[in-house]
């Protein structure tokens, strides 16, 4: 009986700790359904009285929501698939090819892990602008790169990788560049992916950057855009709720189907940090 | 013949770290450099436009921070939310994870998903969202409130709850990510700690406070880390909702930095919050790093 109770409780606990989590998600979806001024009222309606897609229309139509849109996916997808290329081979070769200073190096980029980022971007914003890179969607992707936690997640993956194999490899004549195409991607593959949605998450969501570096507004990132409309719309509830649906919508999507590599990964990566 | 492939093994490995460390130096090593050395001028907006006009200015910046009340009060408002933040969001993040990993509950990955969720999402967008639930008048929040009697709130124009109420969204926003650090801590202490204890006759709570919470040692050096340098790096929640106000009370000092550096093109002012944004943090760091350690046998 004790337990049944117990039980109980704890569910009726953790349910009210999901309703929590997830109604200013849910609220956020249904406001932007509503009719213009609708949200609006005392006491807020919760959900809307007559559904309409108007405001992602005009989001759409006259606002050019689609560029941002586009912006944001070109920054992301770009940056993702560089990422994973430079911080693959880069984590790879910390963990299994023998060099001169590699333990030195990797040490120091450790230690710049607790270094903030937002201290580089005032000398970077000056370099990129002699660069001519200011204004460019190049620009706003550089911070997410190289990002040292990805190399330190792809080596401590790699170092369980057996040196037999790679000597096999070696033996048979591959170069080390075949070896790490053929022998090591393959095995890499999870934590490849995991380094991947990480990656991109953090280029869609990222905004401090982009609103330093994209100052054209036909190079707004969607989230720069959205800050930028809710300065001139701030009464529009509903248009605004529908333009932060627009811009989460990608993000919540991927993560509702790649969820698997996101848990695996803070759970793995933690553990043997 | 091996010499020859150590050789060659040792230039592939060169080769394949190249190109991150390029990028790492150039886009991060050198510009923290560079804000030390800029810290150190008056680099303005003319010298934007002509590096020549800029001149060194030894501690003046740092002279100006001293005496300028702004300063304070974003030094105050970061310390703020670090300090109350901080560990609300570590605590509610292992209350979670503890929920969650009970033996009795059901739907586990439901209730996981469903608290990580907000972590996925887009800060502006949420800060957004939360900026309507905050509304003194129309908000979901002072509706709920209402329903038991509390009187209306206006949580983002009181200088007093503006703090609390950008604390508020960010624990929502950030605490299944530590959830998901404490599950991973707490399925890693084995089963048979918790059935010796349960013989020799502790409940629950003594269960919790002399085996998980010393158990997961070091998951707390990890989290408690990981999260107080994000919490130092406070920016897009009160440019968004507040900016800055009411009455400076949510200025924070990366908010303040990039105000100064990029409203008002004082990059060398600007540089010099950024070298006490750096110094605190590493301070910090390495401060609990060492609290961890002494606790530690």
């Amino acid at each position: 009986m004790s337990a049944r109770w117990r039980s109980a409780g704890l569910h009726a606990l953790l349910l009210a700790g999901a309703v929590l989590a997830a109604s200013p998600l849910l609220w956020m979806l249904s406001a932007s359904l509503m009719a213009p001024g609708e949200a609006n009222s005392s006491p807020p309606p919760l959900l809307p009285d007559r559904p309409t897609l108007e405001h992602y229309r005009a989001l759409f139509t006259s606002l050019s929501l689609g560029r941002y849109f586009l912006n944001s996916v070109i920054i992301s997808l770009g940056g993702t698939v560089l990422a994973v290329l430079i911080t693959g081979i880069a984590g790879y070769a910390f963990a299994k090819l023998r060099f001169r200073g590699r333990q030195s190096v990797f040490r120091v980029l450790l230690a710049g892990m607790v270094i903030p980022g937002q201290v580089a971007m005032l000398p970077m914003f000056i370099l990129l602008r002699e660069m001519g890179l200011i204004n460019t969607l190049f620009g706003a992707m550089i911070p997410v790169l190289a990002p040292i936690y990805g190399i330190f997640l792809v080596r401590q993956y790699a170092l369980s990788i057996p040196d037999e194999l790679l000597d096999a490899a070696r033996l048979d004549g591959a170069s080390e560049w075949r070896v790490f195409r053929s022998v090591v991607l393959p095995g890499l593959a999870p934590v490849m992916a995991t380094l991947g949605v990480f990656t991109f998450l953090s280029a869609w969501n990222d905004f401090m950057w982009p609103l330093i570096v994209l100052s054209d507004d036909a190079r707004y990132s969607l989230p720069v855009a959205l800050a930028n409309l809710a300065g001139e719309h701030v009464q529009d509830v509903e248009l605004m709720m529908a333009g932060a649906v627009v811009t989460v919508v990608p993000v919540f999507v991927g993560f509702l189907f790649l969820q698997r590599y996101y848990i695996q990964g803070i759970m793995a990566g933690s553990v043997k940090g | 013949m091996i010499g020859a492939d150590a050789r060659a093994e040792a230039r592939a490995g060169w080769a394949f770290v190249t190109p991150a460390l390029l990028l790492i130096g150039v886009f991060f090593a050198i510009p923290v450099v560079g804000a030390f050395l800029l810290s150190f001028t008056d680099f303005d907006i003319y010298s934007v436009a002509d590096f020549g006009s800029t001149r060194f200015v030894g501690l003046q910046n740092y002279q100006d921070l001293a005496t300028s009340p702004l300063f304070w009060t974003a030094l105050r408002n970061t310390l703020y939310f670090v300090v109350v933040g901080g560990p609300l969001s570590v605590a509610v993040s292992l209350l979670a994870a503890v929920l969650v990993n009970a033996k009795l509950v059901r739907f586990k990955p439901f209730f996981r998903s469903a608290f990580f969720a907000p972590w996925v999402t887009t800060l502006v967008a949420m800060a957004l969202v939360w900026r309507y639930i905050y509304h003194p008048q129309y908000g979901l929040l002072n509706a709920a409130l209402g329903l038991v009697g509390i009187g209306p709130v206006d949580w983002l124009g009181n200088p007093q709850w503006a703090m609390p109420s950008l604390i508020l969204l960010s624990v929502w926003k950030n605490f299944g990510f530590n959830m998901l650090v404490f599950l991973a801590g707490l399925q890693s202490i084995p089963e048979e700690l918790y059935e010796a204890a349960s013989l020799d006759g502790a409940g629950p709570w003594r269960r919790f406070r002399h085996i998980t919470l010393p158990m997961l040692g070091p998951t707390f050096v990890f989290v408690g880390v990981v999260t107080m340098i994000a919490s130092f790096q406070i920016f897009s929640e009160p440019y968004i909702m507040t900016q800055g106000g009411p009455l400076k009370s949510t200025l924070t000092l990366v908010l303040y930095m990039y105000e100064e550096g990029f409203r008002w093109w004082r990059l060398g002012y600007s540089a010099a919050i950024a070298v006490v944004l750096f110094a605190l943090t590493l301070l910090a760091t390495l401060v609990q790093l060492q609290l961890q350690r002494r606790r530690e046998p």
